[in-house]
């Protein structure tokens, strides 16, 4: 006996197999696909001088004497923060599926696969029906803070992505003092956090919100000072200056060029996750001890921008530690005297401009996924710290060996010449190969411990 | 000191160590076939006919083998069963069953009932998906009709009752949901 509703979404795709797989196609294609290619189109073009001339040379329009001059630039910038903001719910959108399925697979289940082919929809789901909620206040709840507390989160996760280079030239805007931006706003986050555990008026969330709080004070300092190593290997704060510095192939990345380097870069990994909130530090929203930590009493809206930022900053953490220390944009063989030539000094750039800067685009994109799935499966794979054991592997462990990187960097770019940095690449390049390989058997030979177990990537 | 430093330092391998084996666990786990049976529509059959043959699932009565000894009201624990036999009012030699009433939203599933059947009348069957909007539907009346009952079934020496494959009645009856067309409130069975 099946009762069938009036909306019965799975009968629907099991009717129309294909016209499930092409929503779920255009969807996961072309909603990307249209952000990045807006980003490309717009972020270049994001300065004064360039919007003056591209209305000179199309419309005939004088802008840089018209008075309407400053109403056409804050267009352009509402323009970018859309296509910022979007990009950043999407993301989080599409990680926390993402998340599911990988998470359902290392656990031998399956995870959501109904909604569209693949599951896809899931996320349009979950936020469909967590915007139809109802936001519920709480009574004793400290009305405005509560209120205001997820946008504090939000412009946390928001600010960074001005500096956040996606490709050559897609970035909002190139400030010299890039890295030290991106480290003092996305801490915005824990503003957020300590001010919902607050305004909620409940044990839980308050426990939660204090726990954020020390988290990200403590791991600011291992993070902030292991940041330091490429800025010091690059000679500047600038984030497009660092990917510049370094290059396309492995042996280029920062993480490869100086022992220090390569353990900075799990320096600030591991801080990155712990401010992050992202298990194995998810103390703040520990369930078994504090319901739902800081959010415990958020609902409908509030509770979507909540999760969102948590998502959505698994971007901003993997697009950093790129950034720094695994060569960002930079495509191999494709130096930055090409992409001058491909420029030109037309207004246009060449064909050959745009394809390139897509190529820079998705390497960055690729290099950035990788790491979130890293995110994910750590995640997976272990359990949560204890407060004690989150305070001695930061303060034990990370701070000195933060400060060790340091000043081995320091004497590293004194001492030694150009020719031993090359040398060092390739070396610690071959060393991870070696890791990775070596990983990848040890991965086969406990599929092969079980007998009857193989390597299957069915029951979709 | 020195073991202060040895200590130390052995937490930091012990950590790349345990992370290195932790890590290549799960993703062998990510890249093996995930054991969930999508029940209940994804499954290469239906789940009924894939579970053990001994596996206790809702009473089924072949009313054509069926004695009338009433073994299995006496045998059930918790009272689910209840029968009542009259006698023919044409031919008074021959008695018939009126009421065979199972309850199945009572039943434990103990099994009982099927060991005292001297037939094989009663039997559990591999069917479990009996959901009902209301609970009154989960009582079988296995006849349905009082004004039409069922003869007793004599057994012949030697021979064994030629009963029907266990699960097929009851398939027909889930599939045409007999007994959700006239719902029935179950009495009980009688206290004395």
């Amino acid at each position: 006996m099946r009762i069938t509703l009036g909306l019965d979404s799975t009968s629907l795709t099991r009717r129309y197999p294909r016209l499930a797989i092409l929503a779920t196609l255009a969807m996961a294609f072309a909603l990307p696909a249209a952000l990045y290619l807006g980003a490309l189109a717009i972020f270049p073009v994001n300065t004064p001088e360039r919007i003056d001339a591209l209305a000179k040379a199309w419309f005939g329009y004088d802008l840089a004497t018209s008075p309407y001059r400053d109403v056409v630039y804050v267009l352009f910038l509402l323009l970018v923060a859309f296509i910022a903001v979007n990009y950043a719910a999407v993301f989080g959108g599409v990680s926390t599926w993402v998340e599911r399925r990988v998470a359902g697979r290392m656990q031998s289940r399956i995870g959501p696969n109904r909604p569209g082919a693949a599951g896809f929809f899931a996320w349009v789901a979950d936020a469909v029906k967590m915007i139809l909620k109802e936001d519920i206040i709480p009574a004793s709840a400290d009305n405005l803070l509560f209120r205001s507390a997820p946008y504090f989160s939000m412009v946390g996760l928001l600010l960074p992505f001005v500096v956040l280079p996606f490709g050559e030239s897609t970035v909002v805007t190139d400030l010299n003092v890039g890295v030290f931006y991106v480290a003092a706003t996305s801490a915005f986050v824990v503003v957020g956090i300590l001010v919902s555990g607050w305004a909620s008026n409940s044990k839980w969330a308050l426990f939660g919100g204090i726990r954020g709080a020390a988290q990200v004070l403590s791991y600011e300092i291992p993070g902030g000072i292991a940041m330091m190593v490429p800025v010091l290997m690059a000679g500047t704060l600038s984030m497009q200056g660092i990917v510049r510095a370094q290059g396309g192939w492995p042996w280029e990345w920062f993480v490869c060029r100086n022992p220090a380097a390569f353990v900075a870069f799990f320096i600030v990994v591991t801080s990155s996750l712990a401010e992050g909130n992202r298990t194995p530090f998810d103390l703040p929203e520990a369930e078994s001890e504090l319901v739902a930590g800081y959010h415990a009493e958020y609902s409908g809206f509030r509770l979507a921008i909540f999760l969102m930022v948590e998502w959505a900053n698994m971007w901003i953490m993997a697009g950093l530690a790129v950034t720094l220390f695994l060569g960002g944009w930079q495509v191999p063989g494709v130096t930055h005297a090409m992409y001058k030539s491909a420029l030109g000094t037309a207004l246009l750039p060449s064909p050959l401009w745009f394809v390139w800067q897509l190529l820079s685009m998705l390497v960055f994109i690729v290099k950035t996924w990788a790491l979130v799935f890293v995110f994910i499966w750590l995640r997976w794979t272990l359990p949560r710290v204890r407060v004690d054991q989150l305070m001695t592997l930061c303060w034990k462990y990370l701070v000195p060996g933060a400060f060790l990187c340091f000043v081995v960097t320091l004497l590293w770019q004194i001492l030694v010449p150009p020719l031993g940095m090359k040398i060092t690449g390739v070396a610690f390049s071959l060393f991870a190969l070696f890791l990775l390989v070596k990983f990848l058997l040890d991965t086969r030979r406990n599929i092969d411990k079980v007998k009857g177990h193989r390597v299957d990537l069915g029951n979709w | 000191m020195a073991q202060a430093i040895r200590e130390y330092f052995g937490h930091v391998t012990d950590a790349v160590k345990t992370f290195w084996e932790g890590l290549s666990v799960t993703l062998s786990y990510m890249i093996r076939r995930p054991i969930t049976t999508q029940y209940p529509d994804r499954t290469p059959m239906r789940v009924a006919d894939m579970l053990p043959s001994r596996y206790r699932g809702l009473l089924e009565v072949d009313m054509a083998v069926c004695t009338g000894c009433m073994a299995c009201e006496r045998a059930c624990p918790i009272e689910v069963i209840k029968i009542q036999t009259d006698k023919e009012p044409q031919n008074p030699k021959q008695r018939v069953i009126t009421q065979f009433d199972i309850d199945m939203s009572k039943c434990m599933f103990c099994g009982l009932c099927v060991e005292q059947c001297p037939t094989g009348s009663i039997q559990h069957t591999r069917e479990f998906e009996a959901t009902r909007k209301s609970i009154d539907a989960l009582v079988f009346r296995w006849v349905p009709d009082p004004e039409k009952p069922v003869p007793f079934y004599r057994p012949v020496k030697g021979q064994e009752a030629p009963r029907a494959p266990v699960g097929e009645i009851l398939k027909k009856h889930l599939a045409e949901a007999s007994w959700i067309a006239r719902p029935n409130i179950f009495e009980g069975a009688k206290k004395d």
